[in-house]
């Protein structure tokens, strides 16, 4: 049994207020050099909106030029360069680092009851290369009118414009910053669990992040390779890839892939590790076979890299290379099928709340299950040659990027928002806006799954009348998401200015960044916590708003027969 | 059924031998992910309506695991999948393996236009086959990636530059379909369209021979009219004054026209000629030298027949023979 600290206290005091990370040291320096991991988790957050902002807007606009099939407002080369630029701001800038290194850096050493990451200075240093990397790869797509799509194909992309070394240079720096997470994480998680928290007492979410840092790790790299490859062809005129130099423009597929593929799993695996929380809390029940979800995390984690091969079905190669690869395919599905019903067997028997953040995860089940069950049919040879390179893609990916990491990141926001900065935000606008996402997001993507089987290429500024239905109803559904989206970001900014106080467990968790207090103090914890079963409910009792949930023994008497100075627990 | 009802509107109609294929192993995975997904979510709101939290709800104890169902919880979706991977695979091979008695197409894919070249020699903007015959297309490019994508065959397979890639397919309804290009290639990669003809059986060897005749038969402003569609020029070029990519042809034989170093050119038989076969040496001001050669696949003759068609445009010649 552990000593809830005197921070734990719902926030009323003056001392608590004054003691949080937010307000311990002021001014423009104290943020740009902190050391403190939550403050560059802060900094990250906003680093992150702000460009997934972009991209949206990008997005809106991309949807209402496809209003109609000809010209609306947009030339073919403006066009072209906005989906270029829509692509690679969401995957690269925003969804990548979307849940690791935002609310991973906030999150995981207070998961672990650290003080910090294991290299502070290095998780500031990711931070600026993120930074600079953004503003690198942003100027070389604007200033170099970039057409060629986030793929950067070649011979198209090499023959057709120099910028895009610079834009790999970009991509390569925000590379490093994942490399610098990624080690951070590893390290932190290996020498810095505490007392008890052995790997299987460990939150999944961590397991999660775990996995995600070693695709990292291993993948990125492959990124610097392709660099040096292209820059060598460039300068040296060595074919490597451009087939008049005797290279081989597919072999420069295989190594954008070899790092993009195992990318998707970055940004989809801590969207599960989130979902795994929360269905958990808000069923009020340990998660069902933690095991096998610890280890499908690592599996998929691995397989991942074994099947960058089908984004080449059709692009000439062996029938044997594809028969392989579509074979690994669909061995990667399995682990995150186990997920789905892993998750579904926790809430059986459970007491389920259906909070903001249970609402988001819900729903990111019901899409991320859309996502995932296409994805069969793309995995399959035969389908795919008649899916490849259609609307069908395009709304496969975006039922599983949006659906799921984009879904899951406004969960884990929600859910974490009360710690991160001491507010709660309205529950009923929250929700509104939730199903306002919802509805939006498949009002705009479902019927790309029917363009595509019609036949509608993807990356179209025009397109042949038959489509047009289907395309305005896309637009307008483009319009609600975005809607949703804008009414969520209201229900959060105004939660700063006029939230009720967060207490330190608003939501009945178990995990350890709900024993120090909302917002975290400085130093996250006054004395190093000991680890608990991170999945075990059944002590904790719900005291009313302000004071959230604290722990008690089962034989512990109410607290209203408590004197008023008695602390919460010993 | 209600997925037999839907297939009308969820797919083009299949015209080719392996397009009915596709379309059943679509429907089976179609069929298997309606039933997990209709399990998830009927589970999903179950839970949700009978384990939501309220008081008189008393929290029964369920285990945190169990084996035995982990286990078939992966084992049935592993053979599932099984099954999908196997079929997809088998109908992948057919479409791959093209039958030895096919009849073959050269085809060739530049920015942004396509060309399809006959046994004969003939050289064409439209994919014209026979019916019921499998067809065999050897491909190319030549300059970035290209796809071709025949929805009505479920057929698409990049064309890549440098290298030859293969497909077939053979069609059994007459008629005209659409090919599009489904890898991105730049600029106008969403109008780099192109028409297949199926025709219908006996006329494709009739329909051959009279296009293969073209000059012969053809005064050279009429040959050059089609010639300027069929071989793409078409696609950057237009003959009513606008500016597309390339300049027009329209009242542009004869003039004097500046170009990107700031000299001046005029624009007769000899620039026309340079201009088709070596695009890159004399760029007209405001367009980029984006153009790719004709060197080796245009005949003298077109040559002089496309010559002719472009002064027959220009009003000022229009008494010049």
């Amino acid at each position: 049994m552990i000593a809830i600290n005197e921070n734990a206290a719902p926030g009323s005091t003056p001392a608590a207020e004054q003691n949080n990370y937010l307000t311990c040291d002021s001014g423009l320096r104290s943020w740009l050099f902190t050391l403190d991991h939550k403050r560059i988790g802060v900094m990250y957050l906003a680093g992150i909106l702000l460009t997934f902002l972009i991209g949206g807007l990008i997005a809106l606009v991309i949807r209402l030029e496809l209003f109609t099939p000809g010209k609306a407002f947009l030339s073919e080369d403006r066009y072209n360069e906005l989906f270029t630029l829509h692509g690679a701001i969401m995957t690269f800038l925003f969804l990548i680092p979307s849940i690791p290194a935002a609310l991973g850096n906030f999150l995981l050493p207070v998961m672990l009851g650290a003080k910090d990451v294991a290299f502070p200075r290095m998780n500031l240093a990711s931070f600026y290369l993120w930074v600079v990397g953004a503003i690198f790869f942003l100027l070389a797509l604007v200033l170099g009118g970039l057409d060629t799509g986030w793929t950067f194909y070649t011979p198209y992309s090499t023959t057709t414009s120099s910028t895009v070394i610079a834009a790999t240079i970009g991509v390569f720096i925000l590379g490093f910053s994942s490399i610098f997470t990624g080690l951070n994480f590893v390290v932190t998680i290996n020498t810095m669990r505490p007392p008890g928290m052995t790997w299987f007492k460990m939150p999944l979410f961590l397991w999660s992040l775990y996995a995600t840092s070693i695709i990292q790790l291993l993948a990125t790299p492959v990124l610097g390779i392709t660099m040096i490859l292209l820059t060598a062809e460039k300068m040296l005129g060595i074919g490597i890839f451009d087939p008049a130099l005797g290279g081989d423009p597919v072999l420069y597929q295989h190594f954008f892939w070899f790092y993009s593929h195992p990318a998707v799993y970055i940004m989809i695996l801590p969207a599960m590790g989130v979902i795994s929380e929360l269905i958990s809390v808000f069923s009020s029940k340990p998660i069902f076979g933690y095991r096998f979800i610890a280890f499908s995390s690592i599996a998929i984690a691995l397989l991942g890299f074994l099947v960058w091969g089908h984004h080449m079905f059709i692009s000439s190669d062996s029938p044997l290379a594809a028969v392989i690869f579509s074979a690994l395919t669909f061995s990667v599905s399995i682990p995150s099928g186990i997920k789905v019903f892993n998750w579904l067997a926790t809430m059986y028997k459970g007491s389920i709340r259906l909070t903001t953040p249970m609402c988001y995860a819900l729903s990111f089940i019901l899409l991320f299950g859309i996502g995932g069950l296409t994805g069969l049919f793309l995995g399959a040879l035969a389908t795919d040659v008649h899916l490849h390179d259609t609307y069908f893609v395009v709304a496969h990916f975006h039922y599983v990027m949006m659906g799921g990491t984009l879904i899951a990141f406004l969960a884990a926001l929600h859910y974490w928002w009360p710690k991160m900065f001491g507010r709660m935000f309205n529950e009923f606008w929250a929700k509104v806006a939730c199903l306002v996402i919802f509805v939006g997001f498949n009002w705009t993507f479902f019927p790309q799954f029917l363009l595509g089987t019609r036949g509608m290429p993807r990356r179209y500024a025009r397109y042949e009348a038959e489509f047009q239905s289907l395309h305005q109803v896309s637009t307008v559904g483009a319009m609600v998401l975005g809607v949703g989206l804008f009414i969520c970001a209201g229900v959060l900014l105004m939660s700063l200015i006029r939230g009720r106080r967060a207490p330190s467990n608003p939501w009945g968790a178990a995990t350890l960044e709900w024993q120090c207090s909302s917002p975290p103090p400085h130093h996250n914890f006054e004395q190093c916590p000991l680890a608990t079963d991170p999945y075990d409910y059944s002590e904790l009792v719900f005291e009313g708003e302000d004071e959230g949930f604290v722990r008690r023994p089962p034989d512990f008497p109410k607290r209203s027969n408590l004197p008023e100075e008695e602390p919460a627990l010993v | 059924m209600p997925l037999a009802a839907s297939s009308g509107s969820l797919f083009p109609k299949p015209t080719s031998t392996t397009a009915g294929d596709v379309d059943e192993l679509f429907y089976f995975i179609l069929a298997i992910s309606v039933v997990f997904f209709a399990i998830i979510v009927g589970a999903m709101f179950v839970f949700i309506v009978k384990y939501r939290q309220r008081d008189d709800l008393e929290i029964q104890p369920s285990p945190d695991h169990n084996n035995v169902l982990e286990i078939v919880w992966t084992v049935i979706p592993g053979l599932l999948v099984g099954v999908i991977f196997f079929w997809g695979f088998i109908s992948y091979l057919d479409m791959r393996q093209a039958p030895d008695n096919s009849y073959e197409i050269q085809v060739t894919a530049k920015k942004w236009s396509w060309s399809f070249t006959y046994p004969n020699g003939h050289v064409d903007n439209k994919l014209h086959v026979p019916i019921d015959r499998p067809v065999k297309l050897v491909m190319s490019s030549d300059d970035v990636i290209h796809s071709l994508y025949i929805p009505a065959f479920r057929l698409k397979m990049d064309l890549i530059p440098g290298r030859y890639s293969t497909t077939w397919f053979e069609a059994h309804t007459a008629g005209d379909y659409t090919l599009f290009c489904a890898e991105y290639c730049g600029t106008q990669h969403s109008t780099m369209l192109a028409k297949v003809v199926v025709h219908p059986s006996g006329e494709f060897d009739t329909w051959l021979d009279n296009a293969a005749n073209l000059l012969k038969t053809m005064t050279p402003v009429e040959a050059g009219e089609i010639l300027y569609t069929r071989r793409g020029c078409v696609q950057c070029h237009s003959i009513d004054g606008a500016a597309k990519v390339g300049p027009t042809f329209l009242n542009v034989f004869g003039t004097q026209q500046p170009l990107t170093d700031g000299s001046m050119v005029e624009v007769d038989e000899n620039y026309i000629r340079e201009s088709i076969l070596e695009p890159q040496a004399k760029i007209r001001a405001g367009y980029k030298p984006v153009m790719p050669t004709y060197q080796g696949q245009l005949k003298d003759e077109e040559i002089a027949a496309l010559i002719a068609y472009i002064k027959s445009l220009s009003t000022t010649n229009e008494a010049t023979p």
